[in-house]
């Protein structure tokens, strides 16, 4: 609580928590907001924006509603983000944990496979996976997670190197407690601060990816999403570009909350302040 | 490091169900068993799995990355051909980018919290929460349909007979608009780098010690914070080279260009596993290739990083 007030006399924090906060509250209430499936025909096609007051935002090439394909998308995107972010950081803590505690060859050859795949391009790798193993939500995740655990892995096991000669390891080691004890409640809860602060920019990061895979027409053809959006109002371009420049307005707006939301979290924390 | 990015690029292509043969007999409208049993055995999909990843080692040695079933050329070749659109791509951009994002950088950490470094904070926030897709395609719709003073995509213009100097204007016009798309969002990654260094080597002993002797406040900003926050940039930009090879994925495909990242859209499009797998293995030879250049240039500039020196 003392940190959420913290959070809010930041101005980024504050701005970037209302932001998210609608964001979810969007999300949550899709199907209220805008009955029904975002997909079907809604209207008359390729009717301008702020014209019909049943259509506010106007309606695309087969007469579906702009507003309700962004209503839903912010679930697909806000859900597919943090999804991909979880899984990444929970890979990331893991390897990153038995890197740093096991040492030895085990460290450095979960070290070789990290290095791995920071050299290739993460978006590269995702396209390969979402291109094998077929588009769909979960697979869509895993790709982004698969990209994005490098990372919170490395700085997962520099934690943990610097923790494992703290006195109190010491201590639980004298006292006889078992190794993977020591490691998930003496070391992993003292790693964890930076790997959390991290977080949001892998969320940010996965959120976009997530829109370019889709624009790339690898997203998960059955749920709506603002990069599929984009690229179906890419087509027509010339005649109506406000097909395209809603969906990317919205995906700006939340990467942007995260950012924010970020920043203010590591002032609150009264930590450095994290880069992108 | 390449051996398992080969491996585990094998292993993942290799759990793709249907091979190319099957693309291919799907894009041809059907073919009967026998077809595709003989297409199978001319291309070696027939014998076993670790056969074929040895078989793909020993021809590696070699520089030979396969042949592409789609396009019935070598990978290596049709990889050499879109290589270097991408690397003029990305090396301008990056150039651009560093350029301008280190010199707004030191222009808004000269003076942390102030006006000038609020402004260029919040602006580069915004501009490094754009996706470089939707970027690419909002610069086309102002400066090239609405404006028209630049074309929209391609790489030059096709069978234009230009050559010499002319062909490079022609190219450079191509060029603008994904470079600028590019170089935007990496200039504000590079300018918040920038600043927040400075900003945290204003603190620092030897600047309070430089504004004790009574230096000028603008050699204290260049010689001394600037200088000290330019390594972590340098850092980074070995670190963004692979984000940005995967971004030049989504710029190509919106401009058209020919590039590297086409490639490999077209590699999942037409399910070749072959061209995939070379284009996934020659994009991190380039960006170990990037990172060695990277830690050249960082032990110039910093004095402490001796080359000699075991690094560990």
């Amino acid at each position: 609580m003392r940190l959420l007030r913290d959070l809010v006399r930041t101005p980024e924090g504050a701005i970037g928590l209302g932001i998210l906060t609608a964001l979810v509250l969007v999300a949550l209430f899709a199907p209220v907001l805008s009955a029904g499936d975002p997909l079907r025909i809604a209207g008359r096609a390729l009717l301008p924006p702020f014209t019909d007051p049943a259509f506010p935002l106007g309606t695309d090439r087969l007469g579906r509603d702009v507003l309700a394909g962004i209503l839903h998308g912010t679930r697909t995107s806000l859900s597919v983000g943090l999804a991909a972010a979880l899984a990444a950081i929970a890979i990331g803590l893991c390897v990153g944990l038995t890197a740093g505690f096991a040492g030895g060859l085990v460290d450095e050859g979960l070290m070789r496979v990290v290095d791995a795949f920071q050299i290739v391009p993460s978006f590269l790798l995702a396209l390969a996976f979402v291109s094998v193993i077929g588009a769909s939500v979960p697979v869509v995740v895993l790709a982004i997670a698969l990209g994005a655990w490098a990372d919170p892995a490395r700085l997962t096991r520099a934690q943990v190197l610097s923790i494992r000669e703290r006195d109190y390891v010491a201590s639980a080691r004298v006292i006889g407690m078992h190794p993977a004890e020591i490691a998930f409640r003496e070391i992993l809860p003292n790693a964890l601060p930076p790997v959390l602060a991290l977080s949001a920019i892998i969320v940010a990061a996965a959120i976009l990816t997530e829109a370019a895979l889709s624009f790339l027409g690898l997203g998960d053809p059955n749920v709506v999403t603002w990069g599929s959006m984009i690229a179906e109002g890419r087509n027509i371009l010339r005649s109506s570009p406000s097909l395209s420049i809603f969906p990317g307005i919205a995906l700006v707006v939340t990467v942007v909350g995260v950012y924010l939301f970020s920043e203010g979290l590591t002032k609150a924390l009264g930590g450095r302040r994290l880069e992108p | 490091m390449l051996l398992i990015v080969v491996v585990l690029t094998f292993l993942l292509l290799e759990s793709a169900s249907g091979d190319a043969v099957d693309a291919y007999l799907l894009s041809i409208g059907g073919g009967d068993a026998t077809v595709a049993q003989s297409l199978r055995q001319a291309y070696g999909l027939d014998q076993s799995m670790l056969a074929r990843l040895w078989l793909y080692f020993s021809s590696l040695a070699s520089f030979d990355l396969g042949w592409s079933v789609a396009f019935g050329r070598p990978v290596l070749d049709l990889i050499l051909e879109r290589l270097p659109n991408t690397l003029l791509l990305m090396g301008s951009a990056t150039a651009l980018s560093f350029g301008l994002g280190s010199a707004l950088g030191i222009v808004a950490g000269a003076k942390p919290e102030s006006i000038r470094d609020r402004v260029l904070s919040t602006a580069s926030l915004i501009l490094y929460a754009i996706p470089s897709f939707w970027l690419g395609l909002v610069l086309s719709i102002v400066f090239a349909v609405q404006l028209r003073l630049l074309p929209t995509s391609g790489i030059e213009t096709i069978a234009s007979g230009k050559a010499g100097f002319a062909r490079a204007l022609d190219i450079a016009k191509h060029l603008v608009l994904p470079v600028g798309a590019l170089a935007l969002i990496y200039m504000a990654l590079f300018l918040r780098v920038m600043r927040s260094g400075m900003a945290e080597a204003w603190t620092l002993d030897f600047v309070l010690f430089a504004r004790s002797k009574g230096l000028s406040r603008s050699r204290i900003v260049l010689r001394h914070v600037a200088r000290n926050a330019l390594l972590p940039l340098v850092t980074m930009l070995g670190l963004q080279s692979a984000a940005m090879l995967g971004g030049s994925v989504v710029i190509e495909s919106i401009f058209a260009i020919p590039g590297f990242g086409r490639l490999a859209q077209e590699a999942v499009s037409g399910r070749d596993a072959p061209l995939l797998m070379g284009i996934i293995v020659v994009s991190a030879v380039l960006v170990i290739c990037v990172n060695l250049i990277i830690d050249i240039v960082y032990a110039a500039l910093d004095p402490r990083v001796g080359a000699s020196e075991p690094n560990t």
